[in-house]
Order: structure tokens, then C-alpha cells, then sequence
């Protein structure tokens, strides 16, 4: 569904502390869990081994059904090391293939029949090393980095190689002495990746200028130019570009950088991403608009397999999360069914790891350095090469040395993003948050607008990560050739693919339980501007499949549709069936182009995957949405949606009037022996004004919308309980896609398909009510009329919507189009039949949006 | 010796220049992009001894001063020849076959220098200096019609400690055609579509948020900054009577000793200032 972005600062401040407590909790879960590890009360054991930074190996039984966290405390307290939040466990799946052990998850249900044997890490590298509160973090990172540059893998020049090798030398031999350094002293380190002789000179000359550094001073120094080498904690992936070409993607704390052999082509910082997804061996990235562009874009890289971009969409989640997020993400807890990967990173962040750092108040602890040991050779890039010695365990002794450099790190938290925003753009220090709330395709030019002339819609930093998922589809057996067909249908719709389904969050979930329908639906209702007509079906109706399209000329717009209101009352079980990742962005019905984008990405959806996790997508800051909103209208005076502030949060505010609209209010099929019914809403828009007038308006009215999506409401559903977007309804399956954005004029925005599936009595809500609608528009309605016409298996509406804002004349045509059948209908060609009907309909006019929206009723099969 | 990059403290410092005498040749072969007036042969060497004895002289730099050669018209712009960071220097093979044995000279007088030299042998490749903006902090390399894909790899394995960008260029020569840097942190940039363009793919690309000052002629972005310990933040720009707003906009840097320097007759040949010279910063002997 359409996810918002919406990751604001101020929600994070916020809920900051919520979170924070949260966290807690969490590990205080965790650690009742190790306790009793620690005394192996005869279950079920199994040896493991992890491969240390120093060369040494730990071993240790652990109850098989352990989760990954006990293993890394374990680890950690053998280590003696507290800020333990930089560092992870790694597990090697053909050979060359890490994969980060996740703490929060059982490890034999991440290793599967793989040997127990992990190396310990570094798996976020702090970008100010300086900043690490102990010594003892600063000399793993110290080793991590050895091991970095000896193998290649972090690769730097023969003058650095040297300095780095001379502080490493000194760290671990202290002061050069002629007497005990003589000729090869040296060689039984390894610097690089092919050291020479001249290099070992080199370093030998260095190492004789650093006289008087402690080793802790000299792992200082080491870091210090370390840091500063470009490929410095970049986590690199092979990867394809759209043309096949091979390309590398490098993931740090700053963002997505994009190499083509040594050279960086392209990069996007955190900040400039709105989501990221994958989808079998795809991965893809939505990012914004560039200043001068109007369009987002997605970007699709082919990985080498489903694993591999799996892998890296995890990897970009955590450190999204490490070093941009003040605190992480809730993991998703899916009750009914398995919507794609739920991963999230569950642990610390950076701010999160600081602000406990500064709490660290032990005696700096003593710790025996590899250096007699000369671990070195063997550390080149082969982790598992092991050296038998073993770290000594330290004891906090007693001063420890150059403990001196505790570094207390003032501002934890929110600096990370200050930093950020401020390096986008140029010179000029960044605009001013951004929130930007709208997450499919939609975000339109007028998002863009919006940018540039108000401050508030966009927070810096908001990522989503999409996740695709087709799963559920398991649930439904019968209806699932339906729903591969229907995705085919929508495939050709797109060019590009894009995102997704909600996760369906536990508490939005628990209160739309809870929430009378009714209110929901009104809540709803009220707030969707442009809202589609909605079809409600009873409980009866067995499958139900909505088309909206949504025509529109001059703006793209920004469509929300897609709630999903099950009735929950029929009964317990209810299954969603969340067509995930569906969205797609189809951008040639768009006049202009946008760039890249990825095209038959989208198009893939149909195959159901068994593995649940074949597609991933991650909205990391929910909350704050709707703080965000009140904001903005705070801002805009003049918008009457002050009224329905309330209700407004999740929903997509439509400051235009004609957009707003043109709620057509549907009716519902209600015939008890429809099997299934399709439903297309078409809605056409057209505006006729003089082009400066229609400059500017249009500028204002992008300022003012906001788009949410039914993703969003999850998140405001704390606090807003009534008002019911879900697209990830537990009961609910969506699938939307969206097919472009939009633009300011001309050009199509954004389409998305939800598909619901229900089971028996769901009932399907899709927008508007009239009043709701007008009361956001500041516009005057100057004519709506309502067309319908009916055929056996279909039922058409038209609802025609002239509106009158600020001498700007906007028509507006949604149709709605209510197909039921008993069984199979051919939903692509209904889809097609209907886009292209509105096409030649109204030749002079835009679609915008496209809803497909299905019903399927399982009862069948489950119950009956 | 410095450690990497010797952060910004150390952007500028430069204890060397290597320039190539004016060939007589250049008046009526060097290469152009565009017809224009011709070279007043005279102006220019009076142009260019200023310009070498500002360095020189004023500077306090020591200066390696190759003799003209007048079968390479060209040869005068030695920054295309070769790229200089720290103790390393890449020779390039520049993307005119005809200045391809400009690179001999400036060979031989970077190797009397002790540095690393590293050459671009490579047939596939092209690269000009006039397109390698090292901002303190890393690379940017323009794609243009003199440098190519190749080159630019050639450059990052050269200097692997630094993020090499590519940039492509468009309607200019080199990616410095335009732009320069003006300070530490500071990209002086052209006011033209296409070093807007090229400045923006540098911002995108960076991990670095660099300050920019933006003049109203693209030729004046071209200057050349230095850190000189006895005078600090030098500046070498065009002079104002040559590009009277664009001095104006460079007058505003308060911290700046600044000097104007002509250049009026090389430009005719798509020569700016920092064609003229390669800088080097001799820390050691290492």
C-alpha cells in the first residue's frame, strides 16, 4: 500500500522515549533468556564456535533453540566489551556469502543446517571513531580494520598502508628499538594486501616517528586515517544494473553509494531514499526528486539471486536504522499470517549506543594486545583462519592505560540527521524538514512544489522499507490464479515497481479491532479528499475486485485508496491477503518520463513465492505522521480541514478542491450470490485555467496536500484510533499499484491497485463521503453528476465533479466499475478495457488513478 | 608525514610548480573549441611570466619551469599531463593525440621529484587533468571529450584512499573549465547551466557538504587557491577587467590574500589558470 514517508524528526523526538522504554523492555526479555543458558540444564546443546577479531576462537554450548542474542552477549562478555552494539555475529553460507546473525531470532532457524560457526565482527563502523567511549571498542575496531585493509577489502594507498601498518606496529610493539627491531621484525604483520619490501621499510621508518604513543593513542591514529579512506565501513554487493551492467552497491552510514569498477557513479543519501524493497532477485530504491525533477524514481538493481538481495535489503534497513533512526523500529508482529520479512533491526542504534556508552563508568580494562602473538598473516581476509592463542580475557584492572580519551558524546542523537540534511543540497543549508507523507507513486509534483516553497511536508530521513510479499496467498488457495492474474493485468499497467504493502502492525490491528466499523468508515470517509467511490460488500459477497481509475489532468495527484475496513465481528479468523508488494509505478502513461526506472521489475509480482520473505519492504517511522499534519495546517490557514484535523491524520488530505472531491459515493453490491465483483473506478480530472493562474494555484495547492496513504494510518492509529487506513489489515490483502507520478501538469499520477481479499463478511470501504471532501476544499462545486448504467455482470458509475477554486475550473470523472462474477473474470482485460474506455472517453484528460480492488470471499473454503 | 588527506588544514599547501614555457606554436595550432581572435603571442608570455612570478616570487614556490616545445602547441597547459595528490603522481595520456608526448617532460621532471609515479599506459584510456577536481577529500573527474571511463578508473586505482566520482561534462572542455576550488571547502563554480549541472552531480555524489561560490563567468570559476605558511589563504583569479563581476564576487572572501591575474590571451586557446601549472606539496623525502 502506499506507504507515507514519514519519517519526521519531530515524531522521533516523540516518541522518542515511548520507544525508549520499549527497547528496554525488549532486553530485559532477552536477558532472562541467557541466564539460564549460562547453566545448561541438560537440554539440548550444541557447540559453537566463534572466530575472534585477534585470531583466537571461542567456543561455547549453547541450547539449541537459542536465539542469536545469547550467543553475541556471550561473545561480548568473553570480550570484555560493553559498547558491543558496532559489532555482530557473521555466518558464512557458501563461503563467500555473510550473513549478519540476527539477535531477536532462534540461530538454528537462521543457519539451518550450516555448521555453528560465526566470526564476530564489526558490522556498523562508527563513522568518528573518536567518539567510542573505551579503548577496548576502539582496538576491535582497530583489528576489524587490519583485517579490512590485508585483505583488500578496504583499499588504500602504498603511503597509507605504511602509516597505518607503522601505528599498528606501534600499538603492538611500542616504541621502535633498534636493539630488539631489527631487519624483519616487521614482516610477520601483514598490511596489505601484497606488501613489498619497500612498503615494510616504509613502515619501518614511520613506525620509528611515533615514539612515546601508547598503544591506545596509537589505535587512535590508526583510526583517525583510517576513517578517512573513501571505502571506509562501505558494505559492498554485487549487483547489475537495469542494462546488465556490472556495478557494485556499497552501503554505509551515510546512504547508498553505486560503483562501476573503482568509480562511485552514483550515490544516495539516507535522507534522499523513500523506500527500499526487493522482490525475488531485484532490489530496488525509490528515491526523491532531485531539485529540478518533479517525479521520484525508482531504481532497480538485479542481484545476483533472491538471497543476495534479500541480504542487502537487510543490511540497508539496519544501518538505516543504526545511524539515522534514533531508535528502531518496532519489528513487525504478524498474527494471522506471514506478510513478507518482518525483519527489522532490533538493536541499538547509535544514538541509542552512545547515550549508554557515556553511562560506561568502569575502570578502562586491561586487555592483552595480539602483538607478541602475530596473528597477522593469517588475517588476511580469510576470517576463519584461526590462530591458536587465545585472548587472554581481560579484567577491568585497575587504570588501564590512556584511558584518559573518554570521549563523551554530547549531542546522541538527532546530530547524525542534522548532519545529513545539511549536506544535501548546496550551499545553502537544508531546507527545512520536509515530511512527506505520501509514499507510492504519489508524490507528486506537488510534493515538489511543496518542498521548495513550504518547509513542512517532508522530514529529512524518512525511508520506508518496502517489503513485498506475496504470501498469504498460501491462505487462499482458490483465489490465488485470480490474483496472479490480476497482477499480470496490472503489470502491464506499470513500468515500474514499486512498493507495497504495510506490515501489518499489531497495534493498529488491535485497534481497528476494537474500533466500531462504523466510526472507522466515517473516520475514514471524512478525511479522503479524492476518495474512491466505495463499494461496500456484505459479508455475503464472495469476491469482490474494485478498478479506480482515477483521470486527471494538470496534477498528479495524490490517491489514497485503499483502506480496508474488515468487519471483524463475522469471525476470528480472518485472513488478509495482503498482495504485497503490487504497487507499481507505471510511468509511461505519464508524459514525461522520469528517468530511471526499473520497467519489468514490476511487472514480476505474479508468481507466488513460497518463501515468505521474497520480498521485503520497511516503513521505518510511522509515527509522527500525523503531528506532521496538524502542522501543516497549522500553516495553511485557510484550509477548512482544520475541522476534520482529527480525522484528517491518516488520510489524504486533498487541498485542491477538485481533487477533493469527487467522492463518489458507490454503492455497494450487495447481492448475496455474487461470487466475485470487480469494481473499476475511473476518475478523470481536468482543469481548465490560464496557465499563471494555474502556476500558482497549483503551487499553493501542493503545498497544502498531503498525501497519506493507508500505510500511514497504522501509525497514526495510536493515536487516533477511530479513523481505520489499513492496508495491512490483518484480514486484508492489498495490492496496489501505483503507475506513475505525478506531476504538476499534465501527466498521470499515481495509480494503485489494492486488492482485498476477504473472507467472508469482509466489507470493503473505499473513500468518501461527501462532506468530508468538501470540507476540504476550499473550491466551489459547480455541478457533480452521477452517471450509472448496468449490465449483468457489471455496474458503472460515473460521477462527474466540476469544481471552481480561485477562478481555476477542475473536472473531475471517477467511475467506478463493479464487476461481479461467479468465478474467473478476466481481470486484466477488465482493467484494460476500463483504463482504455476512460481514455477514449475523455481523450482530452489524464488517468490518475487506477484502483483495482478485489473481494474474495474464503469462506468457502475455510469453513464450508 | 601528514596522515591522509592531512584534513583541511593541509588543502592548498604546495611547495612546487611544474609549468612549460609558451611555444611559438601555440598562436596559430594550439587547440581550440571554437574559432576566435588570434593570440597576441607577445601578451601572452607577459601574461604567463606574471603568472609564474607570482608563483615564484610571490609564493615563495619553487618552480620547475620546462622548455617550450614547438611541436607540441599545447604543451604550455601542463596540468593536463599530470595528476599530483600527496606524495603520488598519475601521468596522464591526454585525450588530444596530439599532446600525447607532452607527458614525456613532465615525466621526467616529477620523477627528479622522488614521487610515486604512476603511469597511464593504458591505450584504452584518456584522461586530462583539466578534468580531475581533487576537493581535499576526494575526487571528481569530469567524462568529457578528453577523458574517458577508463581514464577515471586509472585514477581511482591510482589514489585508492580517495572516493573518485565521475561527472560528465557537457559544453566545456574540462570539468575545471568551470569550476575550481577556491578554499578548503570551497568550490568556486560558473554561473552556466552546465556547471550548475556538473555542481549539483557533485553534491549528490558527496559524502562531503562543500561550501560553493558561485561567480557569473564560467572561465573565472577557474582559479587556483593555495596555503601559503607565511600568508595563508591565497587566491590566484582573473583579473577584473577581464571579468569585472566575477572579480567582485571573489573580492567578498575576507580571508583571502588575493591576487588578480590576467589570462586573457591563453583563454583564446581554452587555457585558464590552473592549466598552467601543477602543483605539488613536498612534505618529505620519504
Amino acid at each position: 500500500m502506499e506507504v507515507e514517508k514519514v519519517a519526521k524528526e519531530k515524531e522521533e523526538k516523540q516518541t522518542e522515549k515511548e520507544k525508549r522504554e520499549t527497547k528496554e523492555v525488549q532486553t530485559a526479555e532477552i536477558k532472562p533468556e541467557s541466564i539460564p543458558q549460562k547453566s545448561p540444564k541438560k537440554i539440548k546443546t550444541v557447540q559453537c564456535k566463534v572466530m575472534l577479531l585477534d585470531g583466537t576462537e571461542y567456543s561455547c554450548d549453547l541450547e539449541k533453540r537459542a536465539k542469536g542474542q545469547v550467543l553475541f552477549d556471550k561473545v561480548c562478555e568473553h570480550l570484555n566489551l560493553l559498547e558491543k552494539d558496532y559489532f555482530g555475529l557473521l555466518f558464512y553460507e557458501n563461503s563467500d556469502q555473510k550473513n549478519w546473525l540476527d539477535s531477536s531470532k532462534e540461530i538454528k532457524r537462521q543457519i539451518r543446517s550450516l555448521p555453528w560457526i560465526f566470526t564476530f565482527n564489526v558490522k556498523f563502523y562508527p563513522p568518528d571513531p573518536s567518539q567510542l567511549t573505551e579503548d577496548i571498542t576502539r582496538y576491535f575496531l582497530c583489528l576489524q580494520l587490519r583485517q579490512d585493509i590485508a585483505s583488500g577489502r578496504l583499499p588504500c594507498s602504498f603511503v597509507t598502508h605504511a602509516l597505518l601498518g607503522s601505528y599498528t606496529l606501534q600499538a603492538e610493539l611500542g616504541d621502535h628499538d633498534p636493539e630488539e627491531h631489527r631487519s624483519d621484525y616487521i614482516s610477520e604483520f601483514q598490511f596489505a594486501p601484497n606488501q613489498t619490501q619497500e612498503m615494510e621499510e616504509k613502515v619501518a621508518e614511520l613506525h620509528k616517528t611515533h615514539r612515546g604513543l601508547t598503544p591506545a593513542q596509537a589505535d587512535s591514529q590508526f583510526l583517525e586515517n583510517a576513517k578517512r579512506l573513501s571505502m571506509y565501513g562501505v558494505d559492498l554487493h554485487h549487483a547489475k544494473d537495469s542494462e546488465g551492467v556490472d556495478i557494485m552497491l556499497g552501503v554505509c552510514a551515510n546512504g547508498l553509494l553505486i560503483y562501476k569498477d573503482r568509480l562511485r557513479i552514483n550515490r544516495f543519501a539516507w535522507p534522499k531514499i523513500l523506500k527500499i524493497s526487493y522482490k525475488r532477485s531485484n532490489f530496488y530504491i525509490k528515491v526523491r526528486p532531485a531539485e529540478l525533477e518533479q517525479f521520484e524514481s525508482t531504481i532497480g538493481f538485479k542481484l545476483p539471486n533472491h538471497r543476495a538481495a534479500k541480504r542487502l535489503w537487510k543490511v540497508c534497513v539496519e544501518h538505516h536504522t543504526f545511524f539515522r533512526l534514533v531508535s528502531p523500529e518496532q519489528p513487525p508482529k504478524a498474527k494471522f499470517l506471514t506478510l513478507g520479512s518482518k525483519f527489522r533491526y532490533s538493536g541499538r542504534t547509535q544514538a541509542q549506543t552512545r547515550q549508554a556508552s557515556n553511562l560506561i563508568d568502569r575502570p578502562a580494562p586491561y586487555f592483552e594486545r595480539t602483538s607478541s602473538k602475530r596473528v597477522s598473516r593469517s588475517l588476511d581476509g580469510a576470517p576463519m583462519g584461526i590462530s591458536d592463542q587465545s585472548l587472554l580475557r581481560d579484567f577491568p584492572a585497575t587504570g588501564g592505560q590512556a584511558a584518559g580519551d573518554k570521549i563523551i558524546d554530547i549531542e546522541a542523537a538527532g546530530q547524525a540527521k542534522l548532519r545529513e540534511g545539511g549536506r544535501e543540497e548546496d550551499g545553502s543549508p537544508v531546507k527545512t524538514p520536509q515530511l512527506e507523507l505520501t509514499q507510492d507513486g504519489k508524490v507528486e509534483s506537488e510534493e515538489e512544489e511543496a518542498q521548495q516553497k513550504s518547509n513542512s511536508l517532508r522530514v529529512d530521513g524518512e525511508n520506508i522499507y518496502v517489503r513485498h510479499s506475496n504470501l498469504m496467498l498460501e491462505d487462499l488457495d482458490k483465489t490465488q490464479d485470480d490474483l496472479l492474474k490480476h497482477q499480470a493485468s496490472i503489470s502491464e499497467l506499470k513500468r515500474n515497481f514499486m512498493e507495497s504493502t504495510p506490515e501489518p502492525r499489531p497495534n493498529e490491528w488491535e485497534k481497528r479491532r476494537i474500533t466500531p466499523l462504523s466510526l472507522q468508515t466515517q473516520g475514514r470517509h471524512a478525511t479522503r479528499a479524492e476518495g474512491p467511490c466505495t463499494g461496500v460488500s456484505d459479508a455475503d459477497k464472495s469476491s469482490h475486485e474494485t478498478l479506480d481509475i482515477v483521470e486527471e489532468k494538470k496534477q498528479a495527484e495524490v490517491g489514497i485508496e485503499e483502506t480496508l475496513v474488515v468487519d471483524e465481528t463475522n469471525k476470528g479468523k480472518m485472513q488478509v491477503a495482503t498482495d504485497a508488494g503490487e504497487t507499481c509505478k507505471v510511468e509511461h502513461l505519464s508524459k514525461k518520463d522520469s528517468s530511471s526506472l526499473p520497467s519489468d521489475s514490476s511487472s514480476s509480482s505474479s508468481s507466488s513465492e513460497s518463501e515468505d520473505e521474497e520480498v521485503g519492504e520497511y516503513q521505518p517511522h510511522h509515527r509522527g505522521i500525523e503531528e506532521v499534519i496538524r502542522e501543516e495546517q497549522e500553516e495553511e490557514e485557510d484550509m477548512k480541514r482544520k475541522e476534520h484535523e482529527e480525522k484528517i491524520q491518516h488520510v489524504e488530505t486533498t487541498p485542491e478542491g477538485s481533487k477533493l472531491n469527487v467522492p463518489v459515493e458507490h454503492t455497494q453490491v450487495t447481492a448475496e450470490d455474487f461470487v466475485q465483483e470487480n469494481a473499476v473506478t475511473i476518475a478523470t480530472e481536468e482543469k481548465n485555467l490560464s496557465e499563471e493562474i494555474k502556476q500558482d494555484l497549483g503551487e499553493e495547492k501542493e503545498e497544502e496536500q498531503l498525501k497519506l496513504n493507508g500505510d500511514v494510518s497504522h501509525v497514526d492509529i495510536d493515536v487516533a484510533p477511530q479513523i481505520i487506513c489499513c492496508s495491512e489489515p490483518p484480514v486484508v490483502k492489498t495490492e496496489m499499484v501505483t503507475i506513475s507520478d505525478a506531476t504538476q501538469r499534465t501527466e498521470i499520477s499515481t495509480k494503485e491497485v489494492p486488492i482485498v481479499q476477504t473472507e467472508t463478511k469482509t466489507i470493503t470501504y473505499e473513500s468518501p463521503q461527501f462532506d468530508g471532501s468538501a470540507g476540504g476544499n476550499a473550491g466551489v462545486l459547480l455541478s457533480a453528476q452521477t452517471i450509472t448504467s448496468e449490465s449483468i455482470s457489471t455496474t458503472t458509475t460515473t460521477h462527474i465533479t466540476k469544481m471552481v477554486k480561485g477562478g481555476v475550473s477542475e473536472t473531475r470523472i471517477e467511475k467506478r466499475i463493479v464487476i461481479t462474477g461467479d468465478a474467473d473474470i478476466d481481470h486484466d482485460e477488465a482493467l484494460a478495457q476500463a483504463i482504455k474506455e476512460a481514455k477514449e472517453q475523455h481523450p482530452d484528460m489524464s488517468v490518475t488513478r487506477v484502483v483495482v480492488h478485489k473481494e474474495t470471499e474464503l469462506a468457502e473454503e475455510d469453513e464450508e | 608525514m601528514a596522515g591522509l588527506g592531512g584534513g583541511s588544514a593541509a588543502f592548498g599547501r604546495c611547495t612546487h610548480a611544474v609549468v612549460r614555457a609558451l611555444p611559438e606554436s601555440l598562436c596559430r595550432q594550439a587547440l581550440r573549441r571554437a574559432p576566435g581572435p588570434e593570440v597576441d603571442f607577445a601578451r601572452a608570455e607577459r601574461e604567463h611570466q606574471l603568472y609564474v612570478g607570482v608563483l615564484r616570487g610571490k609564493l615563495g614556490l619553487q618552480v620547475l619551469e620546462l622548455p617550450a616545445d614547438e611541436s607540441l602547441p599545447d604543451c604550455a597547459f601542463v596540468e593536463d599531463a599530470a595528476v599530483v595528490c600527496e606524495e603520488t603522481a598519475l601521468v596522464t595520456r591526454p585525450g588530444a593525440p596530439s599532446r600525447r608526448k607532452e607527458v614525456e617532460a613532465m615525466k621526467r621532471v616529477l620523477e627528479s621529484l622522488n614521487l610515486n609515479i604512476v603511469e597511464m599506459i593504458d591505450e584504452n584510456a584518456t584522461l586530462d587533468g583539466g578534468d580531475v577536481l581533487f576537493t581535499g577529500r576526494e575526487f571528481f573527474v569530469g567524462l568529457s571529450r578528453r577523458t574517458n571511463q577508463r581514464g577515471a578508473e586509472i585514477l581511482a586505482d591510482t589514489f585508492k584512499d580517495y572516493a573518485v566520482s565521475t561527472v560528465p561534462v557537457h559544453d566545456a572542455l574540462h570539468l575545471k573549465s568551470f569550476c575550481s576550488m577556491a578554499g578548503p571547502n570551497l568550490i568556486a563554480i560558473g554561473s552556466s547551466e552546465a556547471a550548475q549541472k556538473a555542481l549539483k552531480t557533485m553534491q549528490q555524489m558527496s559524502d562531503h557538504r562543500y561550501d560553493k561560490l558561485t561567480v557569473p563567468d564560467d572561465a573565472a570559476a577557474n582559479c587556483i587557491y593555495l596555503n601559503i605558511p607565511s600568508k595563508g589563504h591565497v587566491l590566484l583569479h582573473r583579473a577584473p577587467e577581464e571579468y569585472p563581476e566575477s572579480a567582485k564576487v571573489f573580492e567578498k572572501l575576507k580571508d583571502h590574500m588575493l591576487i588578480p591575474i590576467a589570462n586573457t590571451e591563453l583563454d583564446k586557446v581554452d587555457g585558464s589558470l590552473t592549466c598552467c601549472s601543477v602543483l605539488i606539496n613536498k612534505t618529505s623525502e620519504l
